[in-house]
């Protein structure tokens, strides 16, 4: 924090009991909204840990092979099946459109507007590239016989869980991609520097918006990185 | 009324902004580190090599996402410590779900067996 106003509060790990047990405010510095989306965060943090750790408990107990996700997840690249090669393209889609989102908080508060809108389209459209993809693979895998309750692959609980957790990761990117374009359109309108008032919320525009709307979507990234991790991976 | 105060200090406040070059590090980074990952499984690591593998470009991406992109590294510890603790009990549902996955595939084992 550089923020001249903390100059007298204390740093470190001091400055934990002071915050928590001032006045007014226990977040120094953080606008409310950008402290409720981390709580929500954290909320949306053990909904994903659940489904991840039902996953894990899942395939631990079960006397069945899993089925080798390296072969399943494997694409055909010029008549030669490459592993997960769809997967490392969607993991990479993802940190691009993350690196886009980064850059536009960055371009938010220094006001410039064309550049933040600009960045925020490029997000947005890795998402939409993201989701794309991720129909095609539920697609492939559907036709390849794929079921919740079973597959042709190995353990039955493999398609229950892969298209759960797949399933609720996907509907966050959609649903940040929609709030995405929402934003863009209000970015380059000029909402941010004029303060106009929201439709919903009727309160006054402010580049903050940008950095909340930024963490929902560095949490997705977040998010894939474990699934990446420990559904594909694993 | 009080509505104009407010947006000056959030205006206040957003002048903490950071250079393009850490975001493009990090970016670049977590490119790196994703690439890795996939060499993983590209080479068919096995066993505890792979698992140990997996684990660590997964902290660290998470870290470097968290950190930098998130820019946790700049909040003061208030916000970290309220946001970092619970992970804690995330660890402790996995220790009690490994150890009831193992008990589960046990029993399955045992019984199976015994049944037929």
């Amino acid at each position: 924090m550089s923020d001249s106003s903390f100059e007298n509060l204390p740093k470190g790990w001091k400055s934990v009991p002071s915050d928590l047990g001032s006045d007014q405010t226990a977040f120094k510095g953080v606008q409310w909204g950008k402290a409720m989306m981390w709580i929500f965060l954290l909320s949306d943090t053990f909904i994903f840990s659940c489904f991840l750790i039902s996953y894990m408990k899942g395939r631990a107990s079960t006397v069945v092979d899993w089925p080798n996700t390296s072969e399943v997840f494997s694409l055909d690249f010029m008549g030669v099946p490459v592993p997960l090669l769809l997967i490392a393209i969607m993991t990479f889609v993802l940190i691009t459109s993350s690196g886009t989102m980064a850059l536009a908080v960055k371009y938010g508060y220094e006001k410039n507007k064309k550049m933040c809108g600009w960045f925020i389209l490029a997000t947005a459209i890795g998402g939409l590239t993201f989701v794309g993809m991720q129909a095609y693979e539920w697609s492939k895998l559907i036709h390849e016989g794929v079921r919740p309750w079973s597959n042709p692959f190995g353990a039955a609980q493999f398609g229950s869980y892969f298209f759960m957790i797949t399933g609720f990761h996907g509907t966050h990117v959609s649903i940040g991609v929609i709030f995405l374009f929402i934003f863009a359109r209000k970015v380059f309108r000029g909402d941010f520097d004029s303060g106009r008032r929201g439709f919903f919320t009727t309160m006054k525009s402010d580049y903050v918006s940008i950095e909340i709307l930024g963490l929902y979507w560095h949490f997705v990234d977040l998010v894939w990185v474990f699934i990446f991790a420990f559904f594909y991976l694993w | 009324m009080n509505e104009k105060t407010e947006l000056d200090n959030n205006k206040e406040k957003s002048s903490t902004t950071h250079k393009i070059g850490i975001y493009l590090w990090i970016w670049g980074l977590l490119f790196v580190l994703s690439f890795f990952s996939y060499m993983v499984d590209w080479y068919q690591f096995q066993g505890l090599l792979r698992w140990s593998l997996i684990l660590f470009f997964m902290f660290l991406k998470a870290g470097l996402i968290m950190a930098f992109f998130m820019h946790l590294f700049w909040e003061r510890y208030a916000l970290v410590n309220v946001l970092l603790w619970p992970m804690t009990a995330i660890a402790c549902f996995v220790g009690l779900m490994v150890a009831e996955g193992k008990y589960t595939v046990f029993t399955r084992l045992i019984y199976f067996v015994l049944g037929e």
